[in-house]
């Protein structure tokens, strides 16, 4: 459930004081059967290098083969000239909970020799889907559930050269920090050892800053001093150093997801290792429906308002339905 | 004599920046050649081109003494737009060539420095699946100037069983787009088993799966080069983990002489042979404007009389073709492999 939940009867500003049990506290367990019965919608696009472990970790982080690499993509395809777009759909249920994931990959992004201009396949991605939201909302008779493709939150996989970010992955996450939300992640952090994962982060933190590169969870949009001090801890961690496997081993008895090498096993979700799990916690188990959220009334919002002032806005339907805008 | 000269070896690195080349380097020679270095961060990368920088170091060891020069390639591949970003790599070597050349055709002759590129190890990338295209066009550039041998870096990011995979897709990549790396000779038939095998093994692990370490870890109560990661030690000189030994066996210990033969007797005298074509061709098409009648400076020049007055680079050409054709009939010795580094007997004038 989500953490924003707040129990209680205390108001806070004004509101009256109860006098008996109304039994106002039940709309979680309301919203919670709806979602049970509607299910959700969650779009994942990851960006990287190829090679960067962006399928494999797409399916570490949902414990299924969700990537477009299980969907029978040869391995051995060859890179795309240009940047391409491929979206591949899941649904996954857990406790009677149905979430329709799509993951949409992005092969061929920084792969050329001239990588000029690669991110605008996907810019244009990100605006088309909320063009097909805006259609679907302007219309006279709107579907009871708009389908939700917009991208609700970008992954993008740094490569772990123990400098800094390449002029690549400053262009991208300047240009498109302001249309969705950017979840930088160190890729394959097992090559670097502890003390080179921290001042890489270091590095590559000071960069973002330097470059005005707001990523998800931005600043501008902690709802209150509660979320300012979570997400504050958060932002000091990030960039996630991962590592993604598909592959079981068996550390101390226990079966663990990890990568076998020649002087030991590196496990996925031992936090002494690797930060995957708490990429995971953040990205699913604390900030799924934030992410939704800051997607549609920001980042959706401000592509809205941005097509209504241009050319006097969208084609209308009819006058009478302007009002409604 | 020689020995008390001492032997000079010219290696380049080239690769995008934070595949371990610096690292690699220090470990292969245990140098501190980038003590003092200051990493770009990527606003101050912008405006860099790739850059050529030398290092010189000398080392001795029992009583042999080596100069190596590194040439590194700081910038190569870190742009938005990497395209020809190797022109400059090519530039430089040409211009070693050159540089041997004219020393060559000089008066003195004695101390000739040789600045020539014998080796260039090239780093390709563990992210990828394989080749990716810079890889492709940079070896294609430089693979008839150069000695090209491939590493692959940064090999503690990968499994034994993602590094035998990698390693068979980049050696079928280098086949289909005809890459010509450098191959190692051929053993001689009469050369032992051990030998043998050791030459056999030495071929299959291209492209080296190399890690490098500027730190001291302790192993099982021994001191060694590695990296200490959480999950285990990585010991650089240990054969099961990469294969660091062997490329510095073969780098240093094996094949030094034949990389700088190779360079010397194909890629320089390829270079040569491409600088005097078209140098002729210029001598021809002036001749042809003077209206002089001569045959083409190609063939066998007639020796000419004082009187006929002789341009500087007629005199080149002639000079040179005539020692072309002298090498031609020299007799070559062919050293085997595993002959001792320290008596080596110089061949050239």
């Amino acid at each position: 459930m989500s953490s924003h939940g707040h129990g209680g009867s205390q108001s806070s500003g004004g509101g009256s004081t109860l006098l008996g049990y109304i039994g106002i506290d039940t709309i979680i367990e309301q919203m919670r059967k709806k979602t049970m019965k509607t299910g959700f919608d969650f779009n994942i696009m990851v960006v990287g290098h190829s090679g960067l472990g962006k399928s494999t970790l797409v399916n570490t982080l949902f414990k299924s083969q969700v990537s477009r690499k299980s969907a029978g993509w040869a391995r051995d395809e060859k890179i795309p000239k240009t940047v391409d777009i491929k979206s591949v759909s899941h649904v996954i249920e857990e406790g009677g909970v149905k979430m329709k994931l799509t993951i949409v990959d992005t092969p061929g992004f920084g792969d050329q020799i001239n990588n000029d201009n690669c991110w605008e396949p996907i810019s244009k991605h990100i605006n088309e889907q909320y063009e097909k939201f805006l259609k679907e909302e302007v219309n006279i008779t709107r579907k009871k559930r708009i389908p939700d493709t917009r991208v609700h939150c970008c992954l993008y996989f740094i490569s772990p050269t123990g400098h800094s970010l390449r002029q690549l992955d400053v262009e991208f996450m300047k240009r498109l920090s302001h249309s969705v939300n950017i979840i930088p992640v160190i890729a394959k952090s097992d090559t670097m050892t502890v003390e080179e994962k921290q001042e890489f982060k270091q590095r590559v933190r000071k960069e973002l800053e330097m470059n005005g590169i707001e990523f998800y969870p931005q600043k501008e949009f902690d709802d209150d001093m509660e979320d300012k001090s979570d997400n504050d801890k958060i932002r000091e961690a990030m960039p996630f150093a991962v590592v993604g496997s598909d592959k079981e081993y068996q550390v101390n008895g226990k079966r663990v997801l990890g990568r076998k090498t020649a002087w030991g096993i590196v496990e996925v979700e031992n936090p002494n290792h690797c930060e995957f799990a708490q990429l995971r916690d953040f990205l699913i188990r604390s900030h799924l429906q934030d992410l939704k959220e800051v997607t549609h009334n920001i980042h959706y919002e401000t592509y809205r308002a941005r097509r209504l002032n241009e050319n006097g806005g969208l084609h209308p339907i009819c006058d009478t339905q302007d009002s409604n805008l | 004599k020689s020995v008390k000269k001492g032997f000079d070896f010219t290696l380049m690195v080239a690769g995008e920046s934070g595949l371990g080349k610096s690292t690699l380097v220090n470990s292969l020679f245990l140098t501190d050649l980038y003590k003092d270095r200051k990493l770009l961060n990527a606003e101050e990368r912008i405006t860099q081109t790739v850059e050529i920088t030398k290092h010189t170091v000398d080392i001795e060891e029992k009583g042999v003494k080596l100069k190596l020069t590194i040439v590194d390639t700081p910038g190569f591949g870190d742009a938005i737009d990497n395209t020809e970003c190797w022109k400059s790599v090519a530039d430089y070597i040409d211009q070693q060539f050159e540089q041997y050349f004219r020393d060559e055709s000089g008066l003195n002759r004695k101390n000739i420095q040789d600045n020539r590129v014998h080796c260039c190890l090239y780093f390709i990338s563990p992210f990828g699946h394989g080749l990716r295209p810079l890889d492709v066009e940079f070896m294609k550039a430089l693979h008839e100037k150069v000695n090209i041998v491939p590493v692959l870096a940064k090999a503690d990011t990968l499994t034994p069983t993602e590094v035998q995979k990698k390693k068979i897709k980049i050696r079928e990549e280098i086949e289909q787009y005809g890459i010509k790396i450098y191959q190692f000779p051929d053993c001689d038939s009469d050369e032992d088993e051990e030998f043998k095998q050791q030459d056999l093994e030495l071929k299959e692990s291209i492209p080296f799966a190399v890690i490098g370490s500027n730190t001291v870890v302790e192993a099982k109560g021994k001191r060694v080069r590695g990296r200490l990661y959480p999950w285990g030690i990585v010991e650089v000189e240990n054969s099961a983990h990469c294969d660091f030994v062997k490329l510095r066996n073969m780098l240093v210990r094996t094949h030094m002489q034949d990389l700088k033969d190779v360079t010397r007797e194909t890629h320089y005298e390829n270079y040569r042979a491409q600088c005097i074509q078209s140098m002729t061709r210029m001598v021809v098409k002036e001749r042809n404007r003077n209206k002089l009648t001569r045959e083409s400076g190609t063939d066998f020049p007639i020796p000419m009389g004082p009187a006929v007055s002789e341009s500087e680079t007629e005199k080149l050409i002639r000079e040179k073709d005539e020692e072309v054709q002298h090498e031609k009939n020299k007799p070559v010795l062919q050293l085997g492999a595993g002959f001792s580094q320290k008596f080596q007997y110089d061949f050239k004038i």
